[in-house]
Formats: C-alpha cells, structure tokens, sequence
C-alpha cells in the first residue's frame, strides 16, 4: 500500500499506517468593525484544538450539530482553507501551510464529496465535462482517453455510462450525488473527505449510496473521512466516531464502544434524542414517548464560547469544576477518549 | 384504533357522510372533543397540468384523521405528501391544480367550499406549521406581529390584546423572556426558536386540525426532540387532531398514532403505527424500514435499499405504481404491471394496496425482511 510506504519513509512524524494525522487544529473567523478604520473585534473559533489521526483504509466519522464546527474542520483537512493555527500531515508532509501552488499535485490525493448535489455540479456542464475535469486539471491523461475513463467510472457508481453528453439537471438527486462521487474518484485519491454525502437525499437513496460508499472503500481501498449531523448514517459506515462540540472533540472511540457505551453527556444526550423507528406503547394503548434526555435551549455561540467546559451551560452533571477548569481530552480505557470531568457508563457505576 | 371510513371498499359514499360527521361534532361536549372524525379525505385528486403533461401529484388519496389522533405521512419527496397538505389547507386556489374528490372538515367540504370560506377556517379550525422556519417567516415584521396577524383577522381584539396573546403563546412553547422576544424579528431566533415561534403561530387561534409539514426537517437532533416533545405535549393540552409529514420514520414511530405510506401520489399502506412498524405489508414500506441505518438494533453489514428512483408523476407505471422497483413481482402473475392494486383490508384497519396476498405478505416479512433489520 502506497500510503504506509510513503509514511514509513518520514517514519518520525507519522506512525506506520496513518495516512493522517491533526494535532490542535484550529480555525478562527475574524469578527471586524468599521470600514475605514477596520479592526477585529472578536473570532468565531469555528475550530479550536482538534487531535485526531486517520489509519489508512479506515472510515473516521465526524459528527456534531450544526455551528460545532464539523463542516470548517473538513474544509480545513482538504486545504480549502488556512487553518490558524495546529498541523496537518498527510501521508507524512505537513501539508498545513502549503500555498495554493504546492497543494495542487497533493488535490490528487485528497478529494471532496460535498453535501448538496444540486450546487456542486455546474449546471451548463455535460457530465462527462463535470467527472472528467480533474484530468484535464491535473493534467493526466488516462490511458485510453479521457471519455473512457469517465465512462469507467460511471459505470463503477452505477451509472449508465451512455449519460456522458447528458446535464446534470437530467439526474435525480441520488444520480448527481453519484456523478459527484465520481469526479473525486476520477484520481484515484487516498483521502475522501465526505462533508454530510447523504444529507439531501431521500432515505431509500441514502441506503443506495452508503452501500456504494461501502463497496468503493473495499475496492479502492479508500480511507474516509465523513462528517454528518446523523448519528446513525455515522454509525452504519465508520470504523471509527468523532464527537464535535463548539469546536472541540469531546469524545472519539471505536463505533462498537462509542454506540455500546458513550461517556460524554453530550454523546448520551444526543444519542438519546435521536428518533428510534419503533413505536412504545402503554398498556392502555396510549402513545407513549421514549424516556429522553432533554437538552435545554441551543448550542452557545461560538463567537462567545462558555470557559472551561463548553458544554456545562447545557450540561446535568455540571459541577464548579466544569466551569473554571476546562477537562482534558484523555484516553479513558484503550482507544476510548474522553473530554469530561465527571464521565458516563465509568466502569463503576 | 385506526378509523378508516368504512366507505373505503366503495368510495362513493355520497351525504351521509356530512349528515354523520356533523352529528358526530353536535354531540361532542365542547372544547374537550377527544374523539370523531375531524377530517375526512376521500378520493382526492390534486392534478396539475404543465407544459410537460399532467402531473398527477396526488391520485386518489383517502384517509381520516380523528381528534386527539396523530396521523403520520411517510413518503420520499414527490409522493405528494406537501401537496396533499397544502391541498387540504386550500392553498392551492388560485393556482392551475385540478383539485377533485372531497375533503371534509367537522362535515364542510373545503373542495367545494368557496374561498372565503376556507379563508376563515384556514388559520383558525385549521393551521400548518411549515418545514423551513425561515423562509415560511416575513423577516421585516417582528414575530409577534406575525404570530398576532392571525389572530387578529379572526377575532374580534385590538393590537394590544393579540400582542399579549402572542407572548402567551411565546411562552407557551418555551421561548425565554416572551416579553422582550416578542419585539425581535426572525433573524435573531434560532433554528429552533424560529420553529417554536412558528408553532405558536400556528396555535394562535387554537386550531382543530394541525398540519406540520416536515417541522423538524431543518433542525439538529437535540432540538428536533425539543420541538417534538412540545408538539405532543401541545396536542395533549389542546386535543387538536395533528398531521405530521415527513420522512424519517424514527419521527412516525414518536409522534403518530396512524401512519398512511404514501407513493407516487396515492396510499400504499395505511395502519396504526405498530401495524406499519411491527407487521409492515408493503414492499415499499419494507424498503423504507431497510434503507434506514439504525442507532437501536444490533447494525447489519448492509442496508437494503429501494432500487431505482421514485417514479415522475406525469408517467406514473401503469398497474401498481412501485412494480418497477419492486422485488416480488414474480409472485403476482404480471398483475403488478397490468392492475392497478385496490386498497384492501389486511386485518382490522390495516389496509394495504399490493397484489400479493396477505399470507405471502406475512410470510415474506418474517422471513426475508425482519430477520435482516
């Protein structure tokens, strides 16, 4: 596998196999004043501090709601913008700083899945313009031309490859999300970074293109990362699951143990809010609702993020330690970490 | 117990429906009206015609909905879930729909009713809850002049009065500080405010019939709890009857009561909420119930999807509308592309519209679809 060769050759910063690693990634937004007179008055820490690393070959989930910074945190992993502040290395090159220049050759090895098929695709390309772009970008030239190629690759999402000269707004939603797909596997990358891939589709399509992604990662041997706001798209295609809170991670296990037993509150709160399709009933037939835990209000401003703890302001067990010391993100049993002062499901209780 | 108009079999059931319906709301004790039929749908057609054909959005629909019952609508986009509602609330006068069949409210036919007429009910007897807070909310007019405006048209109250019934109501669905709140407009809410603000909205005349129209759509999780928690606690103090369309069947399985499946404009099953999640009869429901990934049950290595795509609603598939993504047509001797399936009756209301027969409905359930969820 190329990916662990390559880093077998840096070998003193990346451990043998990770294709990717991010220690205290951050990404702050300047807030100015004035027009003439422009200062910052403040930032919005959209990202504040992220350390995670991505095995070859493995699928990272990153989850959280909406403003936690999920979708910038991608952004950043793919260069589509300047991280303030941490380090990225891909596949043993810290790629954090590079110039737009330098990261062009690397575009190949990094690509995108984005969330909305109707604003992704331009709508006065063919597809085969749209999926065959990054060749003529990159500069490559397949081996037996471009249109075989991209015909190739129709066929590998599932797509007739007869819809070559076809327009975008001739496909389904599901159909565009695939022609998307493709165009990032035009290249052959090694890192897929799948911003919400399943979002705008309707379930029965989710179902078709989670089990495409499944295939293309056991045929390419693709490493994944992909950020959702649904725990159980997260759950059905990663290895592994990030938990995003106001920027931070809170919580990252394997899925089995993260699902089986979540130690943040805000991983149980939100596992706990998620609608399960199985009606309760009462033994008077009156509609029952699940046991929940409710979280009040919504999530803080990250232009304004609570000290300490970001998440005590909403939290049940908050205690004076929440509020003035910020919990470290430690390893609590192997492979299991944990940013909270006073963790759930703790062996004992 | 799920209420299908006995009706169903033959869907001509002429007067005596009116006569019965409003007997039923004569006899009921007011303001604590728990049980009857508050709406009944009956062979609705909603048609549009385009440049392209005839979009056939909604196709011979039927359905009731009781009081103090929550009927869930499941479908993927275009199988005339929004259509049917908006259709319902009458807003589709004045557009090209076609719309024919009857839609009776507490024994008015809104069909034939005439627009000033519905104009007086819609906001008052019954009121919708959009899916998109904010564009469904005016962002020049503050909120509590947008949750007052309703309220005004149908009462007989000055600005004062409607402004103070809309912090009631702002504090009726938990917003913080309804005094000040009132003031601001929709862009310094949240997603989850705006939503709460709209639902106050909706209640402000105390409606009998609530359509919510993907409410949570646009929310994140903790809130979508929030804000379904609120809709059930609000429907037990009101006892308003409540549609809730959507999606995602995990919001079926909490809020409703009865769910309809619908496909390409017409109903594919219909049943209490454990007769769709516990003994599903449809393909297309069993294909719903596999494509979603789940947080609960032990995960299986791969969904089962629905093949293909829904279909267009100008070329519906002759026979049974789902027979080109369907996996059993084998079973039904070519009926499935020929005949268009009947809505029968499976069990007691329980009423599906496929052509295999209930025990190989049974049968393949048990044995090929559930073990594999």
């Amino acid at each position: 596998m190329s990916a662990s060769v390559s880093a077998e050759q840096t070998a003193e910063t990346v451990p043998t196999g990770t294709l990717l690693s991010v220690t205290g990634l951050t990404k702050h937004f300047p807030v100015t004043r004035g027009v003439i007179l422009r200062h910052q008055v403040g930032a919005v820490r959209a990202v504040d501090g992220l350390d995670f690393s991505v095995t070859a070959r493995e699928t990272l989930g990153l989850v959280g709601e909406s403003g936690c910074g999920k979708t910038t945190a991608g952004r950043l992993l793919t260069r589509l913008l300047e991280p303030t502040g941490g380090r990225i290395v891909f596949d043993g090159r810290d790629i954090t700083h590079l110039r737009m220049g330098q990261m062009r050759p690397l575009r190949r090895d990094i690509q995108m899945i984005f969330q909305d098929p109707y604003s992704s695709l331009n709508p006065r390309h063919t597809v085969g313009t749209i999926v065959g772009a990054p060749y003529r970008l990159q500069h490559v030239r397949p081996e037996n031309g471009v249109k075989r190629a991209v015909q190739e690759l129709l066929e590998l999402v599932g797509l007739n490859p007869e819809h070559y000269n076809r327009y975008p707004h001739e496909f389904s939603g599901g159909q565009r999300q695939r022609i998307g797909i493709a165009r990032t596997l035009a290249l052959r990358p090694k890192l897929i970074v799948a911003d919400e891939p399943v979002s705008a589709l309707d379930v029965s399509i989710q179902a078709q293109v989670l089990n495409l992604l499944e295939d293309l990662q056991d045929e390419l041997g693709l490493t994944y990362v992909v950020i959702a706001h649904d725990l159980s798209v997260v759950r059905h295609i990663s290895d592994r699951v990030a938990v995003m809170y106001l920027g931070k991670l809170v919580e990252m296990a394997s899925r089995d143990q993260l699902y089986a037993l979540p130690r943040h509150p805000y991983t149980v709160a939100l596992m706990s809010a998620v609608p399960v399709a199985e009606p309760v009933r009462s033994e008077d037939g009156t509609r029952q609702r699940r046991e929940r835990i409710r979280l009040t209000g919504d999530v803080p401003s990250p232009l304004n993020p609570p000290p300490a703890c970001r998440f005590h302001t909403r939290c049940w067990k908050a205690q004076e330690i929440c509020r003035t010391q910020e919990p470290p993100f430690v390893e609590l049993i192997p492979g299991h970490q944990v940013a909270c002062h006073f963790p759930e499901n703790t062996p004992a209780s | 117990m799920a209420r299908w108009p006995r009706g169903a079999a033959s869907p001509k059931r002429g007067e005596g429906v009116t006569t019965e319906a409003l007997q039923a709301a004569a006899a009921r004790p007011a303001n604590t009206g728990h049980s009857g039929t508050l709406l009944e749908v009956q062979d609705l057609h909603i048609h549009f015609p385009t440049d392209d054909g005839l979009v056939k959005a909604v196709d011979g629909l039927t359905f009731t909905v009781d009081r103090g019952r929550t009927l869930g609508i499941v479908g993927e986009s275009g199988s005339g879930k929004s259509v049917t509602s908006l259709g319902i609330l009458g807003l589709h006068r004045g557009s090209s729909a076609r719309i024919t069949g009857e839609i009776w409210l507490d024994g008015e036919n809104l069909v034939a009713a005439s627009a000033d007429r519905v104009r007086q009910l819609r906001g008052s007897k019954m009121a919708m809850i959009f899916q998109d807070p904010l564009s469904a909310l005016h962002p020049y007019y503050t909120v509590g002049q947008q949750i007052s405006e309703a309220y005004l048209i149908h009462n007989q109250v000055g600005k004062k009065a409607a402004l103070q019934h809309a912090i009631d109501l702002l504090n009726r669905v938990g917003i913080p500080q309804p005094a000040t709140r009132v003031n601001d407009y929709p862009h310094q809410f949240s997603g989850g405010m705006r939503q709460r603000a709209m639902i106050a909205m909706a209640l402000s005349c105390d409606p009998e019939l609530l359509i919510a129209d993907e409410p949570t759509t646009a929310l994140d999780v903790t809130v979508q709890a929030q804000i379904l928690d609120l809709i059930s606690d609000l429907q037990a103090e009101y006892g308003s009857a409540v549609i809730i369309i959507t999606h995602d069947l995990g919001v079926v399985a909490e809020l409703a009561d009865d769910v309809l499946v619908m496909y390409a404009g017409r109903s594919a099953e219909y049943g209490t909420a454990e007769d769709i999640f516990g003994r599903p009869a449809h393909p297309y429901a069993w294909g719903l119930l596999g494509s979603m990934p789940r947080l609960s049950a032990a995960r299986t290595e791969r969904l089962m999807p629905i093949k293909g795509t829904p279909p267009s609603l100008i070329n519906v598939p002759p026979g049974c509308p789902f027979h080109p993504r369907c996996g059993y047509t084998a079973l039904t001797n070519g009926r499935s592309s020929t005949e268009v399936p009947e809505l029968r009756e499976v069990a007691s209301g329980h009423l599906v519209a496929c052509h295999l027969s209930a025990s190989q409905q049974r049968q393949i359930w048990a044995e090929q679809i559930k073990v594999n969820l």
